[in-house]
């Protein structure tokens, strides 16, 4: 195919670049949406384990704990109604780094381990979706 | 099958050895946004859009994959080598794809390169995991993918300028 010229190429990029980034916004709002649709059901925020896609446990986020996921491989710390993960085995420790995390669907994720930690039935995070 | 030259053999040598370079380096910067996995500056790509420019896309394709499996074995993650070789190849269809067209210059392939690499890992994601709850990281880096590829793709172009490689 013949090769546009460089100003021809400058434009068509920058049009991608906002195509890209418009759609980025769209998928945000769509999310955003979306979850504020989510019914809260009523009753304790829960932090909900899934290794490897199966719901592997259920904490309250209302009782302080230290509890070992997956054999040992990471250790999930709940206390006053924030969870985070300490001590993963794997090199990159991207889990531990990313923070506490006490409103509906905020996670952790750890892909080495196939861990994923998500709060559920606990209070809307509003417009944020990761608060 | 073809003999490769021997100037060739050297040249890809030299940008799998700056690919891995590069992402021992990045693997070496914390994370500047460490709620959201996955955001990070794609330095490798340099070297892969810079083959894909100088030599062609088969080499580009050759540069990138060994670097997966040679990252991955030597101070990568084993277990996160399903979401490298996803993000791998899909970034490089992307790529490949958009400079055949001729439309847009190095800036928007690496763009494409970076969101579509994104993109791959949390396809991988959603499958092994088997939720879609990650979807949610996608717009986020979709947004940081761009702004890394268009910082690639304008360091990737002066390299494609100042440097003369004849094979």
């Amino acid at each position: 195919m013949k090769e546009a010229d460089n100003k021809k190429k400058r434009l068509l990029d920058l049009m991608l670049i906002g195509g890209v980034l418009i759609l980025a916004a769209v998928l945000l709002l769509v999310f955003v949406l979306n979850r504020r649709g989510e019914a809260n059901p009523s009753g304790g925020a829960c932090a909900v384990v899934r290794i490897d896609g199966e719901e592997a446990a259920r904490y309250p986020m209302s009782k302080n704990g230290n509890f070992p996921l997956n054999g040992g491989t990471n250790t999930l710390v709940i206390e006053n109604g924030y969870a985070w993960m300490t001590d993963s085995e794997c090199p990159d420790k991207i889990c531990e780094h990313m923070g506490k995390i006490h409103m509906n669907g905020q996670l952790i994720v750890c892909l080495p381990n196939g861990v994923i930690v998500t709060v559920e039935g606990g209070e809307d995070s509003g417009v944020d979706i990761f608060g | 099958m073809k003999t490769m030259k021997t100037k060739k053999v050297a040249v890809m040598g030299l940008a799998v050895a700056l690919a891995m370079i590069l992402s021992f380096v990045e693997s070496q910067i914390p994370p500047l946004f460490p709620m959201i996995p996955g955001i990070k500056m794609g330095l490798a790509n340099i070297a892969v859009v810079f083959v894909l420019y100088k030599l062609g896309w088969k080499e580009a394709v050759t540069i990138s994959l060994l670097r997966v499996f040679l990252v991955t074995l030597l101070f990568g993650n084993i277990g996160l080598l399903w979401y490298s070789l996803a993000g791998a190849v899909l970034s490089l269809a992307g790529m490949i794809a958009l400079k055949k067209t001729g439309l847009f210059s190095e800036i928007a392939v690496s763009v494409v390169g970076g969101v579509l690499h994104n993109a791959g890992q949390i396809a991988v994601a959603c499958i092994l995991f088997e939720t879609d709850k990650l979807l949610y990281y996608l717009p986020f880096l979709m947004i940081s993918g761009t702004l890394a590829g268009v910082a690639i793709g304008l360091l990737a172009g002066i390299l494609i300028k100042r440097i003369r490689v004849e094979v």
